[in-house]
């Protein structure tokens, strides 16, 4: 093992913040979520003038648990904590207040605009919001899966990777995540197996790169059927669509990396949202409440991505600055 | 080699000028086959150079056994944080905290030095109940963000019980008892050996499952 460090100085260790969290301010815009939609929506607000501040209980969103990210313009490579470090670096120069790992419970409207209502019933006072609040990963929905979680099921390949070091792995998923996954994954497992219901979604370079490696075999047109094993996982039922044959697949462990959910609990029956449950918006980011903005993958718009989820932060924030100087709020 | 670069030393510099008391880092090894054991002691010592507040011990966990029991030391590299009295607070790594690991390994150092912040109050009536012995193990590997906060909320819940030893087990380092209990997602909180949570869970959580040891 190679030991570095990957030190997160940003916040915790920061003791002499010069922006502390004002609690009782009456903010023109509170951000809820700091990953790239929530930050990006952090910086233009501050650019423009606004008082803004961010309010998240996962700092750095989902980006944080990606190995790679290679196709946002001008960084040909970095870390998803990497680049968050980066956005959270850029942010910070603007003395942008921050409240993390706090629990959103809901929003209520109110004369003046919104409260924001955390855990243990705090209230905190704004003109607009603009909800960032992203993603979670979408489960399989087979049996086995819940049963197995922690024995063998994982959502986050490179915090379990290493604990499969020499072992056979399956990777569920055929979009992006998946493929950075399986890559990753083969440095570190015996074996790596993809299995994806129907054909690639990712980017073709990136298969490519897969296709090539020498412990990975790609069964497409595959669906998971089952999760079995006893006290840890040991294979998967998988039915071959050409073919409708069912047989199990042996495997110590099974990467889920189908796609996202969105984190959409702070706001149902409050906004409209699609049959996926995402957050409909037209193009200047408005949702059905006016003074309520959302950004990024909890949203309808199409394709979830880093820059995709960042200019449109960047709208939301902007639409949101309008909104106060028009005196709607 | 160094771990610590010139701009990592002079961030952790001015991280530590925040540390109140004086503390000590009391690294266990054993001579022999260690994994890892080399490059702990290397990694402490640059710790140490960068406080005058941070003080280093090396012991043998076989000749020094005596003091490996009353930290409940079983395995090596193990690193045992002592308050400036010297005093044991619940608060041990065992492996190298790398990676990751540096983000909870650095806020202990600052909790046992006495600058951490108090708990909210609804926990600490909470942990005022707890009475008997509590062992938190948790689980995790240097390359997952999400694993310092657990490790962090279990340290912190020793220092503020005394009846509560919490401990970072690196799983790779430790495949034998990783894979005694089964540790294939981590964060993996294992609580007196028996009870389990996966995942940076709140510390409401934490003392429900602290709660079913006290019974």
């Amino acid at each position: 093992m190679d030991f570095k460090l990957d030190m997160n100085l940003g916040g915790q260790f920061n003791k002499s913040q010069k922006k502390s969290f004002d609690k009782n301010a009456f903010y023109d815009v509170l951000i809820v979520g700091s990953g790239p939609a929530g930050l990006s929506a952090a910086l233009y607000a501050k650019r423009k003038g606004m008082r803004v501040g961010v309010v998240s209980n996962k700092s750095g969103g989902q980006v944080v648990d990606t190995t790679s990210v290679e196709n946002y313009l001008g960084i040909d490579f970095e870390t998803g904590e990497g680049l968050i470090e980066k956005f959270m670096h850029h942010v910070d120069t603007l003395d942008v207040p921050m409240l993390k790992d706090v629990d959103v419970k809901t929003f209520e409207k109110t004369d003046q605009g919104f409260d924001l209502v955390l855990g243990r019933e705090e209230r905190l006072k704004t003109k607009t919001l603009i909800l960032a609040t992203g993603s979670k990963p979408r489960k399989l929905g087979v049996k086995g899966e819940d049963q197995y979680l922690g024995k063998g099921v994982a959502y986050c390949a490179i915090c379990d990777g290493p604990l499969f070091e020499g072992r056979d792995v399956v990777v569920a998923g055929g979009g992006n995540s998946a493929v950075e996954a399986a890559i990753d994954l083969a440095k570190i497992a015996k074996t790596v197996t993809l299995v994806h219901r129907s054909a690639f979604r990712a980017d073709q370079i990136i298969v490519d790169k897969l296709s090539d490696l020498e412990n990975v075999t790609i069964h497409l047109q595959t669906q998971i059927e089952e999760i079995v094993g006893e006290q840890l996982v040991s294979g998967i039922v998988v039915r071959d669509k050409a073919t409708n044959e069912t047989r199990t697949l042996k495997t110590d462990g099974v990467f889920v990396e189908i796609g996202y959910l969105p984190n959409n609990q702070l706001v149902e029956g409050k906004l409209n949202l699609n049959d996926r449950g995402e957050v409909i918006v037209n193009a200047l980011n408005e949702t059905s409440e006016p003074g309520v903005f959302a950004a990024g993958d909890v949203t309808d718009t199409p394709y979830k991505q880093i820059i995709v989820a960042a200019s449109e932060g960047a709208k939301a924030a902007l639409t949101a600055n309008d909104f106060v100087n028009r005196g709607n709020a | 080699m160094a771990l610590l670069n010139e701009e990592l030393q002079g961030q952790l510099k001015e991280v530590f000028s925040a540390m109140k008391n004086d503390m000590t880092l009391a690294v266990f090894t054993q001579k022999g086959a260690c994994y890892s054991c080399e490059e702990t002691i290397s990694f402490m010592k640059e710790i140490e150079a960068l406080s005058d507040k941070i003080h280093l011990e090396t012991l043998d966990l076989e000749e020094d056994s005596e003091r490996a029991k009353a930290y409940n030391v079983e395995m090596v590299p193990s690193i045992v944080m002592l308050d400036s009295d010297k005093k044991y607070r619940g608060v041990k790594f065992n492996g190298i905290p790398a990676g990751h690991e540096i983000n909870s390994f650095i806020p202990g150092i600052l909790e046992v030095s006495g600058s951490g912040e108090p708990l909210p109050e609804e926990f600490t009536a909470q942990l005022e109940s707890v009475k008997k012995p509590v062992n938190i193990k948790v689980f995790v590997t240097l390359s997952c963000p999400h694993c310092p906060g657990a490790v962090q909320k279990a340290h912190k819940l020793a220092l503020e019980n005394s009846f509560i030893d919490a401990e970072m087990i690196e799983a790779q380092t430790f495949d034998e008892i990783s894979n005694k209990f089964n540790v294939s997602s981590v964060p993996k909180i294992v609580i007196n050996d028996q009870y389990e949570l996966v995942g940076n869970q709140p510390l409401e959580a934490f003392l429900e499952e602290i709660a079913k040891t006290q019974q």
